[in-house]
């Protein structure tokens, strides 16, 4: 893709964004929405990890759920002494705490071979989980809700919003686009080079001179980061966070199978697989019911790294190089 | 409260017992991911059909859940024979076991997971056994039957499988498939042959480790999460493969997890096995019967 198309498309997507914003107050959309460009947030971020680097993570509820954690933590924390700090700031804090946990669990499994790492992942879910249920200053396992802020304004009341979930969908449009940029970002720099050639060859990566671990070890911190991202909002989204939800086995299961679906070794395969299977599970849950929506997501995974393993992106490309080939 | 040494044997005697019963979860994993280096994290769902099997027939027919357990392992060794050919079809053939491997056994423990859910909702089952609920009591330790049952019969399972692999041309046969593949082939048998029956044997056990499970406590399908934990902590301090290693990984565990419960919180239980997983990844990744690598 040439940079002026890029960034074009950047453009256009914001502004049809906030296009659709300003022109329609239905808050289903805006829920909707929300809840699809989360998941393509988390869908960037397993794959800057699991589909650069090869390393699996499926621990990603764990992640998101820590970011939405350390907001309900900071929400309870911080105007008990006297602040009241924008949405920003909890952003940050969840990108941080989670950025710095993922550098961590990486720190003690990425030395072995990527098995280890995933299982760590699996099993550090359930613990963050136990731990959440025991903290009672989070409201361990009854939960914890949250009042919905009044919509803030911005530039002396020039820019306001009419609903609080119309907001937060602009601001994950804001950390959707800007989570794109990194990976592309990272995908054409000489760190993602590296990350692909510890994804094809680790072995052969290190004897070429490539600092395997440090490189896993920023790509697992970026990960996590992100993922802390998605989750920072989340608790004004649901306005009530407990263990059984922020820990839902659905919210890992999705951002394996968007860059799985999308085709992992691209950084838009991620994009790719979560527009179509948030939008397709949106359209399911309404129109159908949201158990069958679930028990579909498993089984697309499952056809999809059987059938097509390289994703649809590169289902698609190894399409055109045949065509190409013939004629 | 440590001091006091009734409660101390008890809490001894309940992680033995525990650990038994850790054995059996294991048991399938340990020849799964130690031996043929099948990453099987949906080795927990599969113990949870097990379970669901066990309740089916014991709720409505009233069978023995250890009954149905042993006679439901043709099954599950077919749909393990099932399992391996399309893994190996899919990914090992090709060489993409390792993220798309992985993948799809998630995949394939959320699918398990949530069409249990969609039968049988998130309620909690159990089954009806004339010992559960019996208590022996051997001078101040508590034996509960229900404990008791599960332990003695993972032992039994776990000893006949050992001289099974020990003795067997097939057992040896497996045990030289995850050594050296090629040594193997040109003794004249077929490596994926033997591997699929291996993995059938790894989730044969799974049948009677879900029934031991329904006789411990009852049973959802989400609770098979707490036990993919505790099944890659003890195959991997146990020294991946190992079943000897399996065995005393599982008691370490279980009197760790009992110690827990007795003298701190029940709810800390699940992080145990995590504990133990990362420490010995990060001090002794081959286990304590592992080869050095």
């Amino acid at each position: 893709m040439r940079l002026g198309g890029f960034w074009g498309l950047m453009a256009a997507a914001l502004v049809a964004g906030l296009a659709f914003a300003t022109l329609t107050n239905n808050e289903y959309y805006f829920t909707a929405a929300y809840a699809i460009l989360q998941a393509l947030v988390m869908a960037i971020a397993w794959n800057i990890l699991g589909g650069f680097t090869g390393y699996v993570n499926f621990g990603s509820a764990g992640f998101f759920a820590l970011g939405a954690y350390a907001t309900v933590a900071l929400h309870k924390f911080l105007p008990s002494i006297g602040f009241a700090p924008p949405l920003v700031v909890y952003v940050l804090a969840g990108a941080v705490v989670c950025g710095l946990i993922g550098l961590a669990t990486g720190y003690l499994t990425l030395r072995l071979r990527g098995v280890y790492f995933a299982i760590a992942t699996l099993a550090l879910a359930i613990v963050f989980q136990t731990f959440m249920n025991n903290w009672g200053y989070v409201g361990a396992a009854k939960g914890t809700s949250i009042l919905t802020p009044d919509p803030p304004q911005f530039l002396w009341g020039y820019v306001s919003f009419s609903s609080y979930v119309k907001y937060l969908f602009v601001v994950m449009l804001l950390l959707a686009l800007t989570a794109i940029v990194i990976s592309r970002y990272i995908a054409n720099s000489k760190f993602g080079r590296g990350l692909a050639a510890i994804r094809d060859d680790e072995v052969a990566a290190e004897c070429m001179g490539v600092p395997t671990l440090r490189l896993k070890l920023i790509s697992a911190a970026v990960m996590g980061a992100l993922m802390g991202v998605a989750g920072a909002p989340y608790p004004f989204f649901a306005t009530f966070v407990d263990p059984q939800s922020a820990f839902s086995l659905v919210i890992a299961v999705n951002s394996i199978a968007m860059p799985m679906i999308g085709g992992t070794a691209y950084w838009y395969g991620p994009v790719v697989g979560a527009l179509l299977l948030g939008t397709a599970q949106e359209a399911i849950s309404v129109t159908i019911s949201s158990e069958l929506n679930v028990f579909l997501v498993g089984v697309v995974l499952v056809a999809c790294v059987i059938l097509a393993p390289r994703g649809l992106v590169g289902f698609v490309n190894d399409m055109r190089a045949k065509a190409k080939g013939r004629g | 409260m440590i001091t006091d040494p009734g409660l101390f044997l008890n809490t001894v005697v309940a992680g033995l017992l525990l650990g038994g019963f850790y054995t059996a979860v294991a048991l399938g994993l340990s020849i799964a991911f130690g031996q043929l280096d099948i990453v099987n994290i949906a080795h927990p769902a599969f113990i949870i059909i097990g379970s669901y099997f066990a309740y089916l027939f014991g709720s409505q027919y009233g069978f023995d859940p250890v009954l149905t357990g042993i006679a439901m392992t043709p099954v599950f060794f077919v749909l393990g024979i099932v399992v391996y050919r399309v893994y190996y079809a899919s990914f090992e053939r090709t060489g993409q076991e390792s993220l798309s491997g992985l993948a799809f056994f998630f995949g394939l423990m959320f699918i398990i997971e949530v069409t249990l859910i969609l039968i049988y909702g998130v309620d909690y089952r159990l089954v009806p056994a004339p010992y559960i609920g019996v208590n022996w009591k051997i001078g101040v330790v508590d034996v509960p039957l229900r404990m008791a049952i599960p332990f003695a019969v993972s032992m039994l399972m776990t000893i006949g499988l050992f001289f099974y692999l020990s003795k067997t041309f097939i057992g040896r046969a497996i045990l030289a498939v995850s050594q050296d593949r090629q040594a193997l082939q040109l003794m004249g048998a077929d490596p994926v042959k033997i591997k699929q029956v291996a993995f059938g044997l790894a989730l044969a056990t799974a049948s009677i480790a879900g029934a031991l499970l329904i006789i411990i406590g009852p049973v959802e399908p989400s609770i098979n999460r707490e036990y993919i934990g505790r099944a890659f902590a003890i195959v991997v301090l146990g020294g991946m493969g190992s079943i000897t290693g399996t065995v005393l990984a599982a008691f370490i565990l279980g009197i760790a997890e009992s110690f827990i419960l007795t003298y701190a919180s029940p709810s800390w239980a699940p992080a145990v096995a995590f504990g133990i997983l990362l420490f010995t990844l990060a001090v002794r990744p081959s286990g304590i019967l592992g080869r050095q690598s």
